[in-house]
């Protein structure tokens, strides 16, 4: 297998960085982390939301037709609060990989493109 | 092609119909040839990627004219007419899965991958085993995904333009196919991507309109609309409010529905072709704008089509509906017809053409990226091409004309088919095959060739198996009123498998065999590569730039 050469061969040829030592580098390493300790519990908490709100659904329609409003009862509630929780998420996301996450992966790129790292 | 007087959908106007698809065609076309002048997709790149230089907003609506298909515009505005809550509960599944792509994988497949999923998949592994691996999932996806729209050409044609015959019928889905095999030629990725921002934005335009119109006569009181769709649905009424009304006959049928729900969650981020769209733009930071863009206008969209079906549930009345040919699917033009009569319902006919188009171009090239640039390069030829972005191009070309073909036989052959069915097969093979190798391959250092194969085969016969021995192929029971079975096949009967949607069983499945792959193998992962593939996604650093142009 050492014949084949990964999609990256047709770049330019220049010295690649170290990515062992970039990767071992305690920026990256916090980089890495601060990465995981937001999308993972979000992601987790989003989808166990939709879980249970399909689960609902599916076993508990009783439930969901107990009416709130005239027409809308909990079931459309709960339905239009997975795209208001949806929309919520992404403006949340986005503004925290603006400011807490871009700077942070910016600067380690600079490094690595640069030489310095 | 045989016009009929008389209309399949009382008060369609054929030839008014054709003339708007027309139009659209013409203006497509002359849009694909003036953006594919500038700069001809000769390489590589500019073919696949139309050099990753649209910025997150084009590509944000085109991601969201690549994701709405006719499946989304008729059969979920038909679904929530007849059904109610429970076809809402499909638009939910299609929105809330965007915050997978946009959380775990869209900036970082942009980082790590150049043209295909197969790149991100392979990037530290061997590299002819799994390339093969993911382009076969890949067509697999795409072929099934295809087919679905060409099936759903068909029905449309019946159902607006009244061609009744299987031969017209057959002659339109090839008119759509050479249409489709044109924008890819002429334009590639480039001309596809202006096919997709114009369908959306028609699409959304029009649907949002018709939203508008049909709760101005509700005095935009959302519950007195759907008091309405309850009252004209006479004794099914009650149930149209809550959830049940399709799903929850049975423990089967609503585990049924868990199972799909599953799917449609975790499916939406490893269809290939929306994959694809990430690297389109020139960063990640874009990649991430993008998809903030689609599930914005997405969210919209399937909030315009609750109206919708409400609305056609409430003004056209679901006798008419179900009477109408195409069934459900015929709910929302003719909710068309009723608001603005038959130029609207012409308008509203050619949007769905353009949606089947759009989305049946961006298809192809995912599917003639992933043979050209995983197979032909890679595996066929082990990377060693001479002047090889121009040979890719050329072969990505080929094969565009002969999926385009195989699209239109299979569009003929499985016109007819439930279209449902066949879309929600491609979210059940990408979910299971795709996404558990994805997400590995992204988050887990150890994970190794094996484990990739393990889970992308395995997810994929898995769900083939479940799919084939499911009572949606076989063994559903007749309908006395139509004397056919709900099956695919007509009196046999070889299911053992009791859901109709294999993810419940699938996905995990094919999570456990990426685990079982890996720890069972001998092979130490590339620890230089994964490094390497880390920091990359992580950092943008050494992706590929965007070709100036």
């Amino acid at each position: 297998m050492s014949t084949e050469t990964p999609s990256g061969k047709t770049e330019p040829e220049r010295a690649q960085p170290d990515w062992e030592t970039v990767q071992a580098s305690p920026e990256f390493q916090a980089l890495r982390s601060r990465l995981r300790r937001f999308v993972f519990p979000v992601a987790a908490a989003f989808l166990t939301w939709y879980l249970a709100y399909v689960l609902l659904a599916s076993y508990a329609p009783a439930f969901m037709a107990i009416p709130v409003v005239g027409a809308i009862n909990i079931g459309l509630i709960l339905g239009l609060l997975q795209f208001v929780s949806t929309f919520a998420i992404t403006t949340w996301y986005v503004r925290w990989a603006d400011k807490r996450f871009d700077p942070h992966a910016t600067a380690i790129r600079e490094e690595i493109e640069g030489g310095t790292l | 092609m045989t016009l009929a007087q008389g209309s399949s959908i009382e008060g369609s106007n054929p030839i008014l119909n054709i003339a708007i698809f027309s139009v659209f065609v013409v203006i497509t076309l002359g849009v694909v040839i003036y953006v594919s002048r500038r700069k001809a997709a000769a390489s590589a790149s500019d073919f696949y990627t139309a050099g990753g230089g649209f910025s997150g907003a084009q590509n944000g609506i085109a991601i969201s004219g690549d994701y709405l298909s006719a499946a989304s515009f008729l059969g979920i505005a038909g679904a929530i007419a007849l059904y109610g809550y429970d076809g809402f509960l499909y638009s939910i599944g299609f929105l809330v899965a965007w915050l997978v792509a946009l959380l775990l994988v869209a900036e970082l497949m942009r980082n790590t991958g150049k043209f295909t999923m197969g790149d991100v998949l392979a990037f530290r592994m061997r590299q002819r085993p799994v390339r093969a691996a993911a382009a076969t999932s890949t067509l697999a996806v795409s072929f099934f995904y295809l087919l679905a729209q060409m099936a759903g050409a068909g029905g449309l044609v019946a159902l607006l333009l009244d061609i009744r015959s299987t031969t017209g019928q057959s002659i339109v889905i090839a008119v759509v196919g050479a249409v489709m095999i044109a924008y890819v030629l002429i334009g590639g990725m480039r001309g596809t991507t202006w096919v997709q921002i114009i369908k959306a934005v028609l699409l959304i335009a029009g649907a949002g309109i018709m939203t508008l119109w049909v709760l101005s006569l509700y005095g935009f009181n959302l519950s007195s609309l759907m008091n309405d769709a309850v009252a004209r649905a006479g004794q099914a009424g009650t149930k149209l409010l809550a959830p049940g009304a399709q799903y929850g006959a049975s423990g089967t049928t609503r585990l049924d529905f868990v199972s799909l729900g599953l799917a449609l969650v975790l499916g939406t981020a490893g269809l290939p072709h929306i994959l694809m769209r990430f690297y389109t733009v020139p960063t990640a930071k874009e990649a991430r704008r993008s998809v903030v863009w689609a599930i914005w206008l997405i969210g919209l969209f399937y909030l315009f089509t609750l109206v919708l079906g409400f609305g056609a549930g409430a003004l056209v009345g679901p006798e008419a509906i179900r009477a109408a040919p195409g069934a459900a699917n015929s709910a929302a033009p003719l909710l068309a017809y009723e608001l603005g009569g038959t130029v609207l319902l012409g308008i509203i006919a050619a949007v769905a053409f353009a949606t089947i188009l759009a989305v049946v171009a961006g298809l192809t090239i995912t599917a003639s990226a992933s043979f050209a640039h995983d197979i032909y390069v890679n595996v066929i030829k082990h990377g060693q091409v001479q002047d090889e972005s121009t040979t890719e191009v050329k072969v990505a070309r080929r094969t565009a004309v002969v999926i385009g073909i195989v699209a239109i036989l299979g569009g003929i052959l499985a016109n007819g088919q439930n279209i449902a069915f066949l879309v929600a097969l491609a979210f059940a093979v990408a979910a299971s095959a795709n996404l558990p190798t994805i997400l590995y391959s992204l988050f887990w250092k150890r994970f190794n060739t094996q484990g990739a194969l393990w889970s992308i085969y395995g997810g994929l016969a898995i769900t083939l198996v479940l799919i084939i021995f499911s009572p949606v192929v076989s063994g559903k029971p007749v309908n006395p009123t139509t004397g056919r079975s709900a099956s695919m096949l007509q009196g046999v009967d070889f299911h053992w498998f009791p859901l109709d949607n294999p993810g419940l069983v699938s996905i995990p499945l094919s999570f456990l065999l990426g685990y079982l792959g890996t720890v069972l193998s001998k092979e130490k992962s590339d620890t230089k590569r994964a490094a390497e593939m880390e920091v990359r996604s992580l950092t943008g650093a050494g992706a590929e730039k965007a070709v100036a142009h």
